[in-house]
This record gives structure tokens, sequence and C-alpha cells, in this order.
């Protein structure tokens, strides 16, 4: 059975004003038609740090992510502000495009589209009307060393993605996703479909990621939140409970619901 | 209970009793071969069916050649069909199937496209709830029903337009085109609906445009299927015989333009199986004819395993 836990304290923590900050949501709230997902989840991301939301299944880690670039937008219903660069990107008349072109995504499973490597990677490049070969075969060459995949696959640029290994696969995703050079790297449990090895690869390259890009990252995993994180949200039935030094969240959790969860109570 | 270990074993005296127990008919095994003698009945009946169909076709089909001595060559090439007068020439058929084939799936895919997109895309909740209905709804209209439209409304339409009768290959084409954009339509959406979600999910995530999504990763995607869908569309305007044959005027001649009449191999065996006697040459002319049309089918069907064979290659992950 699983404990009643109380909504109303929580231990959300908040930054200095001199921390540079890359995203901010203030009292975001999330509906699927009359199902309240998410509840005032006020979270700031402060740049080129790894955070870590986790949380048990259903407990809308993923549901606030993917609200983050408006990947909600026709799925859910998201109200609050979402602050990047001093502009609430959940407004309505913001182009959509664009901030998913500076707020990436990376999802739970590999989904490279059924091309070669390289069309996979210049696919977005194209659609934003990049046509210089030269340019393309640089972007092409850097985003795939960005995501640790280039000593593998250089070779064999034309083959088909879906010929790569799972881990391969969702690094190529990255490298997707960083060939738009974007600001913010937003991934939904990127490694639950990977075996072990594979996600040491993974989150050897989210470290190297974190000197350029801001990344928030959904796991399931609390070893690995712990690896790669430097700070971690706990989610729990829609509600932010706990945000706090993944340190801290670790070996101190400051209330009930984060400290169970912790020491695998449930979830 | 309990039962020891020794229980299960079989001791020297009762190897043969479990023998005999482990090999003996029950009502399990029983019931197995009945359901599976009635399911290898019924394969061997329509097996025998398909067959004889076959071999009637085939065997009646290739009489023009074999007991009239016609030239092979002479009746897919020649253009002169009088078969009273001993010329069947099927080449004006062959041509005026062709051309309505090929002119309606033409017309129709962009159109049917377009809907399919508008459907799963653009107003998926309109789409399921509307459209698909009323495209449902045109599969089942009878195939005289589009042919009586067509001789009440098109023929008319374009004597005035044109001029001339008003009947020929357009007008049969713009009545096949109305039969066959509901198949290819509903097999279009079936085949966008079938992309996996994840592909289109991965374009918004890196910025495409909903329109770029569909034309370069959902379209893309679908080709196989789209393509399938244009073929069964072919396959049922090649073998229409009813409503074709009430707007395309039967004239087994050479076609010359889309506006005079002309015939299909269909239109011209409706036409002409009537005024036929078993055994002669005008009826096995026409039973070469629906051979022809018995080797395109088989064609199609080919066609649409070759492609799905390919589309599954390129969707493999």
């Amino acid at each position: 059975m699983l404990k009643e836990y109380s909504f109303e304290k929580t231990a959300i923590q908040t930054f200095a004003d001199n921390v540079p900050l890359a995203l901010r949501t203030e009292d975001m709230q999330v509906f699927y038609g009359s199902n309240h997902a998410m509840h005032d989840a006020s979270l700031s991301f402060p740049k080129n740090q790894i955070t870590a939301l986790i949380g048990a299944s259903g407990s809308g880690k993923s549901t606030y992510l993917r609200s983050l670039n408006r990947m909600n937008d026709g799925i859910a219903t998201v109200t609050g502000k979402i602050w990047y660069h001093d502009v609430d990107i959940n407004e309505p008349d913001v182009n959509i495009y664009e901030i998913r072109r500076h707020i990436g995504m990376v999802f739970q499973r590999p989904n490279p589209f059924s091309k070669s490597i390289r069309e996979n990677i210049i696919y977005a490049l194209r659609a934003e009307g990049i046509k210089d070969k030269q340019v393309l075969a640089e972007r092409v060459e850097r985003s795939l060393r960005g995501a640790a995949l280039w000593d593998e696959v250089k070779d064999n640029l034309d083959k088909s993605a879906l010929a790569l290994s799972g881990g391969q696969q969702q690094r190529l995703c990255i490298a997707r996703s960083i060939a738009m050079e974007p600001d913010v790297l937003l991934l939904d449990e990127p490694c639950s479909a990977l075996d072990p090895i594979s996600t040491v690869k993974v989150e050897e390259t989210l470290a190297e990621l974190r000197k350029k890009y801001t990344i928030i990252i959904v796991t399931h995993n609390m070893q690995q939140a712990a690896r790669i994180s430097s700070q971690c949200a706990f989610f729990h039935l829609g509600h932010v409970m706990e945000y706090t030094p993944t340190a801290t969240m670790f070996s101190n959790p400051q209330i009930p619901v984060t400290q169970d969860y912790i020491s695998g109570s449930f979830g | 209970m309990e039962q020891t270990n020794s229980d299960l074993k079989p001791n020297d005296a009762r190897t043969d009793d479990w023998t005999a127990r482990l090999h003996r008919a029950t009502r399990a095994t029983r019931e197995d071969w009945l359901g599976r003698g009635i399911s290898y009945l019924c394969i061997g009946v329509i097996i025998l069916v398909v067959a004889s169909m076959l071999w009637f076709i085939t065997s009646k089909g290739i009489a023009t050649f074999t007991q009239n001595h016609v030239n092979l060559w002479k009746f897919i090439s020649g253009t002169n069909w009088s078969p009273n007068q001993g010329q069947i020439g099927a080449l004006p058929m062959i041509v005026g199937s062709f051309a309505v084939t090929f002119a309606a799936a033409i017309v129709a895919t962009p159109f049917a496209v377009g809907t399919a997109i508008f459907m799963t895309e653009i107003a998926p909740n309109k789409g399921r709830k509307f459209l698909q209905p009323v495209i449902e709804l045109l599969v089942g209209i009878p195939s005289v029903v589009y042919g009586f439209i067509g001789l009440a409304v098109v023929v008319p339409f374009m004597r005035h337009l044109v001029g001339g009768s008003g009947f020929g290959i357009i007008s049969a084409t713009f009545v096949l085109f109305v039969m066959v954009l509901p198949t290819i339509t509903t097999m279009t959406v079936d085949s966008l609906r079938a992309v996996p979600r994840f592909y289109k999910e991965a374009s918004l995530a890196l910025g495409a445009t909903r329109w770029q999504t569909v034309s370069r990763v959902i379209l893309r995607a679908a080709t196989p299927g789209i393509l399938t869908a244009i073929i069964f569309g072919m396959a049922r305007a090649f073998g229409e015989a009813l409503a074709v044959q009430m707007v395309i005027g039967n004239a087994a001649i050479m076609p010359k333009n889309l506006i005079s009449p002309a015939a299909t191999l269909t239109s011209q065996l409706t036409t002409g199986i009537g005024d036929t006697i078993d055994g002669t040459l005008p009826s096995n002319a026409l039973w070469s004819l629906a051979l022809i049309l018995l080797l395109m089918s088989l064609f199609f069907n080919a066609l649409v395993r070759l492609i799905a064979k390919r589309g599954q290659l390129s969707h493999e992950r």
C-alpha cells in the first residue's frame, strides 16, 4: 500500500540571482482533459548543468519534460509560465518550431528515421534551409563527435541508421538534436531501452555535453541520477516534492516521501 | 495430497502402462485432428475452385491460338476487332483498358493522398467521425449506380463541354476516378496511420514544421503502403466492367482521342458475351480477352507482394 503523503510540505530549491538560468517554469499545470496531471511545478534550471527528474511511473516527470518544448501541444493543456531568455514560451503566439530548435529532445526509445546516418542528422538542418554541402558535412562530423559516435560510424555514414545497435541509435538521436546547436537538451529516460554498457556510453556523452548544453534528464534509475546530475527534482503523483542538490537528495532527503522513495519503499 | 518422487517414476512393472498411456488418443488429440481436418477440407475446396477456374479460363483462352490457329502476336498487336469476319486484333481493348486505368489512377491519387493526409494529420477527429463513414459508403455503392450517374450526368456534360457523343475514355476515366478514390483513400489512410508515432515525434522535436514532417517523414515512411493502395485502385479500375461499359461508347476501334467512343477488355466482354456461340472463334476470342484480364490481375497481385516485401525491409528496426 502506498502511504498518503501531504503535498503541502515541499522542499524546492531556488537559486541566487547571480546563477545563470537556462529555463524556469512558474506554476506550471498540465491537464489531460479533466485529469490534472501536473500541479504548480515551479523549477529553475541552471545553465550548463545536468538536472535529473526522478519519481515513480505516473508521477508526471515526463509530462513536465515534454511541456518544456511544447511537445504536449495538441495532447495536453499546459498553463503557467515557462521562461526562456526572459520570454514566456508557453504563450500561444510563440513559434513552437523555433523553440524546439533551441530546446532539443531525445526520447525514451531510440527513434532514428529510416534513413542513412547522415540523412538523420541533416534532416533538421535541411528543414531549416541549410544546403551548403560543406556546412552540412561539418555539422554531421561535429555533432557525431559530440555524441561520441563519430569513430564508430565515420566510415558508414550512408548506412541505414536502423542497422546501428540500440545504444548507437540513441547516441545518433542525441547527435541529431545537437546538430541544431540547441541551448537546452531534454532527455526522456534515454537509457531505459539500453543495456548497461550502452548506458555508460550515453552517460559519458552527457557528462561531456554538459559543458556546452543545459541538460534536463528524466530517469527511472536513481543510480543514474546520482552519477550524472548536479541537482535532482523528485516528482510524486503530479507534484514536485523536492528539488535539491543531488548529493543532498540522496544523503539527506528533506521530506518523508523523498526519504521513502530513495530508500526503496515504493516506486 | 502428497506425491513423492518415486510415485512419478515408472518402475519396471509400470513402464508399459506409461508407454501406452502417453501414446493413446484422448479427447484433446481427437479434437485436434477434427479441427485440422475441417480446415484442410475448406482450404482443399478453395484450392480446387481456384485451380479449376484458372484451368478453365486458360484452356478456353488459348483455344483461339491452338484451335483457331490465330497468331498470338497478331492477337495482341492487331487493331481490327471483327470476330465474325475472323479478325481479332485485341489492341484497341488493351489500350482502352490501360488508358482508363492509368488516367483514373493519376487523377485519383493526388485527391486520395490529400484526403488521407487531412484525415490523419490535419483533422484526425473529423476524419474518423465524418469522412471515414462517407468514404466507406462510397466503396459500397454498386458499380451500376456509378455507371448510371455517369450516363446521366458525365456523358451529357462531356457532350456539352467538348462536343461529340460524350461517350469515351474521358467519361470512363471520370467515373472510374470516383470509384477508385475511396479505395485508394482508405488504404492510404491505413498506411499513414501505421507510420510509427515516434517518427512524427522525432521530426517535430527537431523543430520541423507539421508540413515538413508530413512530406519528408510520414509520406516517405508510408510510400510502400500508398503504392499498394494505388495498385489496388488500378486493379479495381482495370477489372471494372459495368460502369465503364455504360459510358465508354463500346466501339472496338483504336481510340484516337479521349472523347471518341472506345472499348476496354471488360466492356467488350460484357458487350459481346451474349452474341457468341460456344466453341466458335468469336467466343474463344472473348475467352482470350478474359485470359488477358486474369494475367493482369495476377500481375497486379505480384506487384503488391513485391512492394510489401520491399516496404518491410525499410521498416525493420
